[in-house]
């Protein structure tokens, strides 16, 4: 092996440590027998088992689900609209400034989204709970499921809508039958992606959620707050868990796009 | 005209921006007909197709389907189905299902679209690989599935564009027959866009030459061979070697022309005593002998280049005046060929000067 070979891997060796040795640590200590954080104390599984116990967390762990999905529904059926808006009606007034507008949410900070959504509802008079945080969540991700599957339509060859009308398809049925179909797999990563944000989400969640509907990153951020329990590391790890599934499945699903492309 | 036709297009244009790509096109296709679409890349052949099916409108001008203006009929209303450059295959379909999709479309019951689409598959001899997906296909194969496509609805005019394009020369050939064969037996006008004039010949009974986005002459391919209308034409389809000179005097139905280089040559082209024309002689209607030393020819030159190509052999001579005239005849005479740098004379019948028409 050349030299140059050793200083890369070594390069990508800190790199990847310095990313995942915060998280690898979190997981090894969830699995401490200890009360105290950060004494090792053997290996033990007991406060998987106390999770269980632990109502409050199950039950915002459940609400960060259904929010995350109905929020990522949401956004998938909105932001795919809008792609296909941006790539389909032609050169309409406005359509650079629709295509960059798409885009603002993505660099937006965060406390000023979920600010501006909170006055949003307080003006309009809606009680927060449930669905305003599905509704906050929609907003993020719709941009990011938009931005997915406009790449998509932007490669995806015009002449197989315009096959599909010359055959006798309406430009409804075209998009149905043909368009939709191709585009699938990058609309269903959206709906990955814009589950994962919600998931993940605090600062928008803690600007938009009432009583009642706190989420499970909202959970965990009141609770360290009092101090760190291996409970927390326990549910994090699942966090975790649960996210790197949904990416290794978008992951797959891309691969398998690209391989049929072709 | 005797029948209806089929498609009248009447003084269509089509701008994209500053660009002219279709002009002022006056076109008529009979029910049945095989008409090509001849021209070079850019000349706004596919423009004048997708005009036809829907995808585009025109900015002027009017387009008749058996009589009826298409000005507000979208693509998939028109009877009038298209075989694409790219074949647009539907690759998340089986064969079977791409076949049938107009079918679908058309709301026909599902067992009369199993039985046409057999049918279909049979007709292009594609039995057994109903259940394939186009990325299973080799390129010929898909070329078929694209055509049993375009003609499963029954279309009055099948437009296909460059359909031949993508297949190797081999495959090419026996495919043009096939598309004639297909043409004759299922009756439906064909319309063909292609950049290659040997395909067009082929295959259609009537050729449309175009450039920069006029029809420049439209006729069999004969006529378009034998009396083209222009100095583009005479290059396009063929080769064509080009003299300009003043008629000197007609006698009993010949003319005498006088070249710029001094030579005097006779064409039986119907001129008027003392008008330019332009000549354009077909490579294989030259003669060329080699000079004998004492000779003093009309057309003499010096055979810069001779090449068999088995079925002919092609030579070019410069003239004295530094023109470069091709020469063809077929290989199977051209036993002994003169030697490169030879002094040559070169002539031709006046039934084979053909005078454009500029």
């Amino acid at each position: 092996m050349s030299k140059g070979s050793h200083t890369r891997t070594l390069a990508l060796l800190f790199g990847f440590s310095f990313l995942y040795a915060p998280i690898a640590l979190l997981v090894i200590y969830s699995f401490n027998a200890s009360r105290l954080v950060t004494v090792w104390g053997g290996f033990s599984t007991r406060w998987y088992v106390s999770l269980l116990e632990n109502d409050q967390l199950i039950a915002s762990a459940w609400m960060s689900l259904r929010v995350a999905f109905m929020s990522a529904l949401l956004a998938t059926v909105v932001g795919t609209c809008a792609a296909i808006a941006l790539t389909r009606f032609g050169r309409f007034r406005g359509r650079l400034v629709f295509s960059s507008m798409i885009y603002a949410p993505l660099v937006m900070p965060e406390v000023i989204t979920g600010l501006s959504l909170l006055l949003l509802f307080v003006a309009l008079d809606i009680p927060r709970g449930f669905w305003t945080v599905v509704v906050a969540h929609a907003t993020l991700g719709m941009c990011f499921v938009a931005v997915v599957v406009h790449a998509r339509l932007v490669t995806l060859d015009r002449s197989l809508e315009e096959a599909a009308m010359d055959l006798g398809a309406t430009p409804g049925r075209a998009l149905m039958s043909v368009t939709l179909p191709l585009a699938a797999p990058s609309i269903l990563a959206g709906y990955g992606l814009a589950f994962i944000l919600s998931i993940d989400d605090l600062v928008i969640a803690s600007f938009t959620s009432g009583p009642g509907s706190t989420t499970l990153p909202m959970r965990i951020y009141s609770q360290v707050r009092l101090g760190v329990t291996p409970e927390i590391n326990a549910i994090s790890t699942l966090l975790i868990a649960g996210v790197a599934l949904v990416l290794v499945l978008g992951l797959a699903l891309g691969l398998t796009e690209r391989r049929q492309r072709a | 005209m005797s029948a209806a036709p089929l498609i009248a297009l009447e003084n269509v244009t089509k701008r994209y921006g500053a660009v002219t790509a279709v002009d002022d096109v006056s076109l008529e296709i009979g029910a049945g007909e095989f008409f090509a679409l001849l021209g070079p890349s850019g000349c706004g052949k596919t423009s004048l197709m997708r005009l036809i099916a829907g995808f585009e409108t025109p900015d002027a001008g009017r387009i008749l389907i058996d009589g009826q203006d298409m000005a507000h009929m979208p693509p998939h209303a028109r009877p009038v189905n298209m075989m694409f450059q790219s074949y647009a295959l539907f690759p998340h379909m089986s064969v079977a299902r791409n076949i049938g999709f107009g079918l679908v479309q058309a709301g026909m019951p599902r067992a009369m679209i199993e039985a046409r689409v057999q049918e279909l598959l049979r007709l292009v001899q594609l039995e057994g690989l109903g259940a394939r997906r186009p990325d299973q296909l080799s390129g010929g194969q898909k070329q078929r599935v694209a055509l049993a496509r375009a003609l499963a609805r029954k279309p009055r005019l099948v437009l296909l564009d460059e359909p031949l394009g993508a297949l190797d020369r081999k495959l090419r050939e026996e495919t043009q027959f096939e598309l004639m064969r297909l043409q004759r037996e299922l009756g439906a006008a064909f319309m063909l866009v292609t950049h290659d004039q040997d395909e067009a010949m082929v295959m259609a009974q009537r050729i449309g030459v175009m450039q920069a986005g006029r029809i420049v002459q439209a006729g069999t391919a004969r006529d378009i061979y034998e009396r083209p209308a222009s100095r583009f034409v005479a290059g396009f389809i063929g080769e064509a070697n080009i003299f300009e000179g003043v008629v000197e005097r007609v006698e009993a139905g010949l003319c005498s022309v006088r070249l710029k280089s001094g030579a005097l040559v006779e064409t039986s082209c119907p001129c008027a005593s003392g008008q330019s024309v332009t000549i354009a002689v077909r490579p294989e209607r030259m003669l060329l002998e080699l000079m004998h030393d004492d000779g003093a020819a009309n057309l003499a030159g010096v055979l810069l280049d001779s090449a068999y190509r088995g079925d002919r052999q092609t030579a070019q001579v410069r003239l004295d005046d530094g023109a470069i005239v091709r020469v063809a005849r077929s290989g199977f005479e051209a036993a002994s060929s003169p030697e490169r740098g030879a002094k040559v004379s070169l002539s031709f019948a006046p039934q084979a000067a053909w005078v454009l028409p500029e």
